[in-house]
């Protein structure tokens, strides 16, 4: 398989986002109230998660370690503007429908993620399949989910209503608590997943491993270490790798 | 006066940052297993909520929205906010040690957030003043100090129940969650 293929196959099935990394959770949650809106916020994501992969692999030798991470908070905010205006000028449903949550694209875990972990270390070409890859894995689960809170919560599908007549919706799904709810068969099913590949002897490492579990040791995933100016150094001294290490013993 | 204190009644209970929003789930869901790390992270993130509302609205008030450069609120916001944490950690490290030893280690972690930049965002929206948009981020972050250390009450009580194992861990929690969610939901009577 070739590189971009390679890259696509590992965002949409091998890494998923959100089944498989658990990524970016906020959005996820708070938009798949009809699988319509999932899709839509999963195609804005990818367009900035493409977009700002590409332009910080082309900079990747420009941009200096120290400031890398407000570097790519500014290359990503640029393209996520970008999106909110076109949104707003030619889709005005979906930008009133998903409201706050675009510019909040932002602080989504999987792009800078992506940006620290892959995109600045790789050529362009990889980079920008491994937005496109990444964005379509992260699509196709808001879709699903979206689509699994719809069916059950308003009895329809895209729209379009699917269930029998004398089916009573179950309101609840398409509220806040619903959303909670889904994702926690979702990761049940991912446990039981890891447990049995683990039994066969498969590696599972993967699964599960963004920050949603552990805030304070999420490395690659780039949640914790959003720091403005990257001062490693500093930051490893004694009293605060202990202060950090008693609070991972207490988590 | 009284619609301010709709606004706090509003933020911190009715529309719960983390049980209706969906913002702050990362540290919601990471920082919970007991009480008084989710007491502290609570406390770090009443502070930096607070701080960072009151500057994000005064760049807005008095800066982005006179020059017409409104578009930019979501660039400028949030460098601003992840350069003001990092200044904060740097000041308290230095003038207030025994401050800093409580909170410095979730200051990283709400860094960029994105419960603070909703918060700004969401002041912008609505169009708040520099008052009301301090009491919207503080009784924001109140939600979400009640909501962490009511989550975390119930983790430590649900460590040692017999749970089925594939929800085991992260499900557990998030049923809980939902059901904290649906509780959270009968504040909505309360304006």
């Amino acid at each position: 398989m070739n590189k971009a293929g390679e890259r696509l196959y590992n965002g949409i099935i091998k890494e998923n986002p959100t089944l498989v990394l658990m990524l970016g959770m906020c959005p996820t949650l708070a938009v798949t109230t009809s699988a319509i809106n999932g899709l839509g916020m999963g195609l804005t994501t990818t367009v900035v998660l493409a977009l700002s992969n590409a332009i910080i692999s082309l900079l990747r030798k420009i941009i200096p370690d120290k400031v890398r991470i407000p570097a790519f908070i500014v290359i990503i905010a640029s393209f996520v503007t970008i999106v909110e205006l076109l949104l707003e000028g030619f889709i005005p449903s979906l930008y009133s429908a998903l409201g706050l949550y675009i510019p909040l694209i932002v602080v989504n875990c999987i792009i800078l993620g992506r940006a620290e972990s892959y995109a600045y270390k790789n050529p362009v070409i990889p980079s920008l399949f491994d937005g496109i890859g990444m964005g379509l894995g992260f699509t196709c689960s808001l879709t699903i989910i979206g689509l699994v809170r719809e069916i059950i919560g308003a009895g329809e599908a895209f729209g379009f209503s699917v269930m029998p007549d004398s089916y009573i919706p179950v309101s609840i799904f398409v509220m806040a608590p619903g959303a909670f709810f889904v994702l926690a068969v979702l990761v049940a099913i991912q446990n039981k997943v890891k447990i049995e590949g683990e039994k066969k002897g498969k590696d599972m490492s993967k699964i599960g491993s963004g920050c949603s579990e552990d805030c304070m040791n999420c490395g690659e995933s780039g949640c914790s270490a959003r720091k403005f100016y990257d001062n490693s150094e500093k930051a490893e001294t004694p009293e605060t790798k202990k202060a950090a290490e008693e609070v991972s013993a207490d988590e | 006066m009284s619609e301010l204190i709709i606004i706090a009644l509003g933020s911190a209970l009715v529309s719960n940052v983390v049980l209706s929003q969906f913002l702050g789930l990362c540290p919601f869901l990471g920082v919970s297993k007991k009480t008084n790390t989710a007491a502290g992270m609570g406390t770090a993130v009443i502070f930096v909520i607070t701080l960072a509302s009151f500057v994000a609205a005064i760049i807005y008030n008095y800066v982005l929205e006179p020059l017409g450069l409104d578009y930019l609120k979501t660039i400028v916001f949030i460098l601003v906010i992840a350069a003001l944490v990092q200044f904060v950690e740097m000041f308290l490290k230095k003038f207030m040690p025994s401050l800093y030893e409580a909170l410095g280690v979730y200051l990283p972690l709400i860094t960029t957030n994105c419960a603070v930049l909703g918060v700004a965002l969401n002041n912008v929206q609505d169009s708040y003043g520099i008052l009301k948009s301090v009491v919207n981020g503080f009784a924001t972050a109140v939600g979400f100090t009640i909501a962490i250390v009511i989550l975390a009450g119930i983790r430590e009580k649900i460590e040692y129940n017999d749970i089925p194992a594939p929800f085991k861990g992260m499900p557990i929690v998030l049923v809980t969650a939902g059901l904290m969610a649906i509780a959270f939901c009968g504040f909505s009577g309360l304006l």
